[in-house]
């Protein structure tokens, strides 16, 4: 038969009518949007993102979208700014593109390509994908897929076209600039910053509906590529003589932890570049001595033999928030803003939502409020404010949520806002809880104007926290910004046992904010301290000068939660130093004491503008460390392993797992014996 | 009584305001319009998405339906327009494969005499780039002439026929591949 015939046989074969459910749900809304038209100014809603025939300001933020609005375009065009800031720093060593080309190739084909696609026919698949691409990019004037075929152009559109309005990318870039190619950190918290900032400009993320439930989840072939320039080399080992400052901002973010975890689940070792040492560590809830008084945190010092090396030490600072008496806590005022559009569907999405506000729901006190909120299509609250202790009627309301239609975001922000104020009264935390996984792609106008919008709620006492289903790297960059933006926190719920964390276990941290932009320096003594290293924060690097600086943001922490930061320091005439005296140097210096170093932290009360200082010395008393810290240090060293950092020389799994097991401590909800399993199965697939 | 209205009277009226017409339009054209969506996507989730958000839309963008044109002329070029749209604003290229893909996920698994047909339709689909899917969604599924998607594309009838002589190259080609 001839071809096309055959084809035209096979689509007719394809096409099966239309759910008759959908066709009526969707005549309805038709018929309501066109009730709705006519009542109002003729043109005003614009419920698709469709060409405008008007050019302009509405087709910029499309342009953004178009560039940000999906993984692969996500990982180009990350990897355009890391390029296009690597160049800045390569070329005035070495004009060789070379060096850049091979960055740019990796994240952008093959791996994004679906496996079984490949497997079927890979020529034809190759080809189809090329050419997928190429015609995309005629079709878009080259925007922004033009920076996925040609790499030439990525370096010159990136900086153009990465929108960059706001303060902290251009810091990032100009401190890129200042530092040239010294400071690798530099470099990774310049990317980062950039690429948070292309990244905060696009709430229109839209995920992962690509990925059918039953199927073995292909995101985790693409979230290498995706997270892979949010993660900075390893920090490298500095000599404290010669840059004996160490500055970071906290991350309480344990994103990194769930990749780790569903990659091994899956029964791969995650790729190294998803693995974030630090959000591994502070996934877990410590016992840290707690603080006394009125101070909101507490940083606790403990210097111990380094597991993995007899003749370095490792400084573990840990920050433990003030608990706030339960009991004492002000009436809470929720707005559930519950996206229900199809592509919450998945059983991995709103079913889990369900079942997550479910458990949450226990939790809560009778004097607070819970309202809901739904978008999808069109915005709508299916709960008035209804008293915490109805769990009758606010689990009915529950039930009836259904996913189906588009996503509306931006109005069911508004309307959940506008529910929020009637609830607010004075001494009550106010709060709008976005469940979504991150498909903001109808209604919006423009991304900034979203961000200003929460911000300028935030001010006036209603916070965002939001909380993502099903995974994904883009939602991640939006769903980050908007919790930012709103004094919240993003989580991912994956399970109902992380949901069981977030919402009930650790929901009054979530909730209650204690400190925001809190940054840690420390001064290393260079006459104890040979050489340091930070494990893990690469992306959190800042600046020096930073720290002082009070708008620069950084990391915010929420009531009675924990950081940890592990340094391992080599001391002076320590075997262990790696790095040999310099001949024409002045002579070490003289110790004036034998502290290691200074540690500072500087913190906000929230809302507050101006930061507060507390700090310590660092003693050189090595202590034989309690579970917690043998706990942190098992974790940083299983993170160190994932990226197969040379640093743990033959310390391996075996020893992780041993460290690990025997500092389980109390482990009320078994999340340290879920890490151990994490270790075996990492064990085993690492063939250890 | 309306059934045997033309499109383009009820279209205009709609435009004006009568809800009736709008109803009536809507539902004469859903499932063509719904079996476009699928062709363009090779999902029905997709599919069912697409519909959904073109229905959302209708209302206001049939204030700028003319009449200049046939209204299923127009109407599949917002459809092809939005789904255009919708891919590039989605998943752009793994979501436009992936659609095609996890087709063949679903042919594996259903019987053999359809889901060979099914599964060479998958193979072909996925390897068309996207404007020559729009095409064939078109000219094939819809059975449309060149001169009609040529309207709804925007593009020349000349191009049209090219289109679909690259079409069948391509797929010769996977026909030749599936004999080796």
């Amino acid at each position: 038969m001839d071809e096309i015939e055959a084809l035209k046989a096979a689509l007719h074969v394809a096409a099966r009518p239309a759910d008759p459910a959908a066709k009526a749900a969707h005549l309805k809304l038709a018929a309501e949007n066109f009730a709705q038209l006519h009542q109002e100014s003729a043109g005003a809603k614009r419920p698709m993102s469709d060409r405008p025939s008007q050019a302009g300001f509405l087709a910029g933020v499309r342009r953004m979208f178009a560039q940000l609005s999906t993984r692969s375009i996500l990982a180009a065009t990350t990897s355009a700014a890391a390029l296009a800031l690597a160049v800045v720093v390569i070329l005035p060593q070495s004009p060789s593109p070379n060096l850049t080309l091979p960055k740019l190739e990796k994240p952008v084909v093959p791996d994004l390509l679906v496996p079984e696609l490949l497997a079927q026919e890979p020529t034809a698949s190759t080809d189809a994908i090329a050419s997928t691409i190429a015609p995309e990019a005629d079709l878009d004037d080259g925007r922004a897929d033009a920076t996925v075929v040609e790499p030439e152009p990525a370096l010159t559109l990136a900086p153009a076209e990465a929108p960059a309005p706001a303060p902290a990318s251009n810091r990032a870039v100009g401190k890129l600039a200042e530092q040239a190619p010294a400071d690798a950190t530099a470099l990774g918290g310049a990317v980062q910053g950039a690429v948070a900032d292309s990244m905060a400009a696009s709430p229109a993320a839209t995920l992962s509906e690509a990925m059918p439930v039953p199927m073995p989840d292909p995101a985790y072939q693409t979230e290498p590529d995706t997270e892979a320039f949010a993660n900075a080399a390893d920090n490298p080992l500095k000599i404290t003589a010669d840059s004996p400052v160490s500055t970071f901002s906290i991350d309480v973010d344990t994103a990194s932890y769930a990749i780790v975890r569903q990659s091994l689940m899956n029964g791969s070792l995650p790729p190294a570049d998803a693995v974030r040492i630090e959000e591994m560590v502070n996934y877990f809830p410590y016992a840290y001595p707690t603080p006394d008084g009125t101070q909101a945190f507490r940083p606790t010092v403990t210097v111990l033999q380094t597991p993995w090396n007899p003749d370095t030490n490792l400084v573990h600072i840990a920050l433990q928030g003030r608990m706030p008496a339960l009991a004492d806590r002000p009436a809470l005022n929720l707005v559930f803003l519950i996206d229900t559009s199809g592509s919450m569907e998945d059983a991995n999405k709103l079913p889990l939502l369900k079942q997550s506000f479910r458990l949450m729901l226990t939790k809560l006190q009778p004097k607070d409020r819970v309202a809901i909120v739904t978008y999808a299509g069109s915005a709508g609250q299916v709960l008035a404010p209804t008293a915490a202790g109805d769990h009758a009627a606010i689990l009915a309301a529950l039930e009836n949520l259904a996913a189906g239609g588009s996503t509306a975001g931006q109005e069911g922000l508004q309307q959940a806002y506008a529910v929020a104020a009637t609830m607010a009264e004075a001494g009550e935390v106010t709060r709008v809880i976005l469940a979504t996984d991150g498909d903001f792609n109808v209604g919006l106008s423009d991304p900034e104007e979203l961000k200003r919008f929460i911000a300028d709620k935030r001010e006036s006492g209603t916070y965002l926290s939001v909380l993502g289903f099903g995974r994904g790297n883009l939602d991640d960059a939006t769903m980050q910004a908007l919790a930012q933006a709103g004094n919240g926190q993003a989580a991912y719920i994956d399970t109902l046992a992380e949901a069981q964390k977030v919402l009930v276990d650790q929901l009054t941290g979530a909730l209650f904010p204690i400190a925001d932009d809190v940054k840690i320096q420390v001064e290393w003594n260079p006459a104890t301290v040979a050489e340091y290293r930070l494990i893990g924060y690469e992306t959190r690097a800042l600046n020096r000068e930073d720290f002082n600086n009070d708008r620069v943001d950084a990391g915010e922490i929420g009531a009675g939660t924990s950081v940890t930061a592990i340094y391992e320091i080599t001391p002076v005439g320590s075997p262990a130093q790696l790095s040999d005296p310099l001949r024409y140097q002045a002579e070490a210096v003289a110790s004036t004491t034998t502290e290691l170093g200074y540690l500072k932290l500087r913190l906000k009360a929230p809302g507050a503008d101006v930061s507060t200082l507390i700090d310590t010395p660092i003693l050189p008393v090595v202590a034989e460390p309690g579970e917690e810290v043998r706990f942190a240090t098992a974790v940083a060293g299983f993170g160190q392993l994932l990226k197969g950092n040379a640093f743990l020389k033959d310390w391996g799994y075996g020893d992780a797992i041993a460290l690990a097991s025997g500092a389980k401590g109390d482990d009320d909800f078994g999340y340290r014996a879920e890490a151990v399993t994490l270790m075996r199965l990492a064990q085993t697939l690492s063939g250890e | 009584m309306r059934m045997e209205t033309p499109d383009e009277d009820l279209a205009r009226a709609a435009a004006l305001g009568d809800g009736d017409a709008f109803a009536a339009l809507l539902a004469r054209h859903y499932d063509h319009l719904f079996r476009l969506a699928f062709s363009l996507t090779g999902r029905r989730a997709e599919a069912e998405d697409l519909t959904q958000d073109i229905c959302a839309a209708l209302p206001a963008k049939l204030a700028g339906f003319r009449g200049q044109s046939r209204f299923t002329t127009w109407l599949y070029r917002v459809t092809v327009n939005a789904a255009h749209d919708r891919r590039r604003r989605a998943a752009t290229h793994m979501k436009a494969a992936t659609g095609w893909g996890d087709w063949e996920l679903d042919r594996q698994a259903a019987m053999a005499d359809e889901a060979e047909a099914q599964g060479w339709l998958m193979q072909a689909m996925a390897a068309l780039p996207v404007d020559l899917r729009d095409t064939v969604a078109l000219t094939l599924g819809e059975e449309m002439s060149q001169a009609e998607a040529a309207l709804v594309l925007g593009i020349s009838e000349g191009t049209v026929a090219w289109r679909m002589s690259e079409v069948k190259k391509k797929l010769r080609a996977i026909a030749v591949a599936e004999d080796l």
